[in-house]
């Protein structure tokens, strides 16, 4: 298939492998910032061609794994409700609150839909007048733009039975987060190539210069991640930390200017807490005010919930890239896919499902 | 004697940790075992059911019998490609022929919701009409309830069939041995691209059509033709994948499968490539997966190809010397990895 197949050569992959091999002569720790990227390396088993001393760390990058509980709490609430249709994106189905997920809602006879935009979720609005339609707005800037446009679109058309249970997520600040936390291992990033197509890469290069770390924009096949790494230890062998742009055909410095005006007009920038992580400043979207009455928490007035994490669970190590899933003493035990302690095990681009599903419940199978 | 046997429906294990059945309970993955393992096995527990095949061989005054049911409840009723009638009947003949068994009867039963348009439950028994004709069974027996509007959606349809097995025909997971080749009999994935591509909140524009058809001409030209047939597979819910984990748990051998000799089509690697789902995984209601002798690959490959159903059928693999019931994916790439099955059904990814 044209534009697919090109970047999954196996050929190509040996190339890339030899010249990393050649440019690396001691050890080094990347992180791979999107869960894409993540899924992407351990379906290929890309990690497992890397030169010996090359590690990688897994990042924050998953907007389902970082959603907190107590939000996921109130989509469970909402979605119980008799007069609500809950509209969401399928993986976030299976994300487990603190009494049980989407899924169990649906079956206990809340009517919950999976959506593949939030155009969709708008048409069921239009579609179904007497009921209200809730669209789970998850994710980072890359669904951004759409969410915004559903907004506006409703606003257009004076829709009152659209709202969003907004949840917002953006990647600089996470990344600064853990490159200025003390005992930060990380050398390099990749960074997300989806994101910088929507929002450009000018926000990391303030992150390279003050930290010090080269930064990759980087794609999701197997040849652009193998290039990313490439250019990224390229940079750090020779002593350069600045941003460069491995994935050409789709980023532009200064990303999607449509795309972005969309999201200023709709969304502001707020504090958001990370699941695992906690509250990081200035790194979360919520409706502006002119827009607040599309804003799930005030047509609902759905109190805050408190809910508990398993203490168990390491998924916030996790997200930081301190820690590896098999190192976790639930993975493959306590914590599955079917039952998961925490969001890493149940999306299907969180790092312990990536392990689990690939590497079998041992979490260390390597090259068979 | 354990405490099971003197009482059956006792539940050793806990259920599970879900009060009520959800999709994923149905959808062909790790959950549906379960419930069938911890649930329905101690319950109906025999000899001939702990096979778990496709369906049940047995004798009854000396000739051999396959003996198999599955219920219709697809959404929409009618795809590109077939609807709710060539399934119930393709895919109860295709159960049967899993067995090694000629598909001769099967009975089938429907529950309609009260106001169904008469004129579809006429295109639907027309459909299987031309579906029983071409598979060459006879639909002998039959049952039709009615429930109140709400309490049904539209029309479910249940079929079971009888099929005889030639004496000589040994087809099972336990007859998998190591050595064998694992042969395909053509594209993944394109009648659960088809279903979700007509499901209202995923429409999206595309030509794929369902593959669903009766696999037992093949099949039965496969064993008359001298192969010897170790094992046979067709791959409905939870697709390719499942299949051969399935399989792999069951025969306690390691399975080593291509991923780049395992067809694809355009129409389904993009939408698959669009949605975040793995082909693999995707449902198939015209396709099969066998287990030969090296030595017969050849033929096996020439009898398959002769038929427009099997056309496309390749060599996809082969069965290790493991005793690790797995299945390891050489991806198109060089690394490897372990394929396992999934949960319920592929959700849609976010990015």
């Amino acid at each position: 298939m044209k534009y697919v197949d090109e970047y999954r050569d196996a050929a190509q992959a040996e190339r890339y492998v030899s010249a990393l091999r050649r440019v690396t002569t001691r050890p080094w720790v990347i992180m791979e910032i999107c869960g894409g990227q993540t899924h992407a390396i351990v379906r290929y088993g890309l990690d497992q061609m890397l030169p010996p001393g090359v590690e990688l760390v897994h990042g924050p990058g998953c907007p389902v794994c970082v959603t907190p509980v107590e939000l996921i709490d109130k989509a469970l609430a909402l979605a119980a409700r008799p007069e609500v249709i809950f509209c969401s994106f399928g993986d976030m189905l299976r994300v487990p609150g603190s009494q049980g997920d989407l899924l169990s809602v649906k079956a206990a006879g809340g009517d919950v839909r999976i959506v593949y935009s939030p155009m969709d979720a708008l048409e069921l609005a239009r579609r179904h007048p007497g009921r209200q339609v809730v669209f789970f707005a998850v994710g980072f800037e890359t669904t951004a733009p759409a969410n915004a446009m559903a907004v506006y679109q409703a606003a257009r058309e004076d829709l009152d039975n659209f709202t969003l249970l907004v949840s917002h997520v953006l990647v600089p600040p996470a990344a600064e987060a853990i490159l200025s936390a003390s005992g930060c291992q990380v050398q390099g990033m990749l960074a997300a190539g989806h994101v910088c197509m929507v929002m450009g890469y000018e926000d990391y290069e303030h992150l390279a210069a003050r930290y010090a770390v080269p930064i990759v924009v980087t794609g999701f096949e197997p040849l652009d991640i193998l290039q990313g790494l490439y250019m990224c230890i390229r940079q750090l062998e020779q002593g350069q930390a600045r941003v460069e742009n491995q994935y050409v055909r789709t980023v532009r410095r200064e990303g999607n200017p449509q795309a972005r005006q969309i999201m200023q007009s709709v969304f502001q920038v707020v504090p958001r807490t990370w699941r695992g992580v906690g509250e990081i400043r200035r790194s979360g979207l919520n409706l502006r005010p002119e827009y607040e009455h599309f804003d799930a928490n005030l047509r609902f007035s759905i109190q805050d919930i408190t809910a508990a994490e398993d203490p168990t669970c390491i998924s916030g190590l996790i997200l930081q890239g301190l820690r590896k899933p098999p190192q976790c003493p639930a993975f493959g035990t306590r914590c599955t896919p079917e039952h998961p302690l925490g969001a890493t095990m149940v999306s299907s681009e969180g790092a312990c499902a990536a392990y689990f599903r690939y590497r079998g419940a041992a979490g260390t199978e390597k090259r068979a | 004697m354990t405490s099971n046997d003197q009482n059956p429906a006792a539940c050793p294990l806990p259920l599970t940790e879900y009060p009520h059945v959800l999709m994923a309970h149905g959808g062909g993955g790790k959950l549906m075992s379960q419930l069938i393992e911890r649930l329905f096995m101690p319950a109906f527990s025999n000899p001939l059911l702990a096979q778990q095949h496709d369906g049940a061989v047995f004798q009854v005054d000396g000739t051999r019998l396959a003996f198999t049911t599955d219920s219709y409840v697809v959404d929409p009723l009618f795809f590109p490609g077939g609807d709710i009638g060539t399934l119930a009947v393709n895919g109860t003949v295709n159960d049967l022929a899993m067995c090694g068994a000629r598909p001769l009867y099967l009975s089938a039963g429907f529950i309609i919701e009260e106001g169904l348009e008469m004129a579809t439950l006429q295109r639907v028994a027309g459909s299987m009409q031309m579906a029983a004709r071409q598979a060459q069974v006879q639909l002998v027996t039959g049952d039709t309830k009615v429930v109140d509007r709400g309490k049904g959606d539209k029309l479910f349809i249940n079929t079971a069939g009888i099929g005889r097995v030639e004496d000589d025909v040994q087809v099972g997971p336990e007859q998998i041995g190591s050595g064998d080749a694992i042969l395909i009999s053509g594209d993944v994935g394109r009648h659960g691209l088809t279903i979700m591509a007509q499901r209202e909140s995923l429409a999206f524009e595309t030509t794929i059509e369902s593959d669903c058809a009766s696999v037992a001409a093949p099949v039965l030209d496969l064993v008359r033709s001298g192969v010897t047939v170790h094992c046979l597979r067709d791959l409905t819910r939870g697709g390719l994948a499942s299949a051969l984990v399935e399989l792999a748990v069951q025969s306690a051998k390691e399975m080593i499968v291509e991923e780049c000799r395992i067809a694809v089509v355009d129409e389904v690697r993009g939408a698959c490539e669009i949605l975040g789902l793995d082909p693999l995984y995707v449902a198939n209601e015209g396709c099969f997966v066998a287990f030969v002798p090296q030595s017969d690959v050849d033929l096996a490959l020439s009898v398959l190809r002769h038929h427009p159903v099997s056309h496309a059928a390749e060599r996809i693999g082969t069965v290790g010397s493991g005793e690790r019931g797995r299945v390891i994916l050489r991806s198109a790439i060089g690394g490897q990895r372990v394929v396992d099955r999934l949960s319920g059904e592929q959700l849609p990814r976010i990015c």
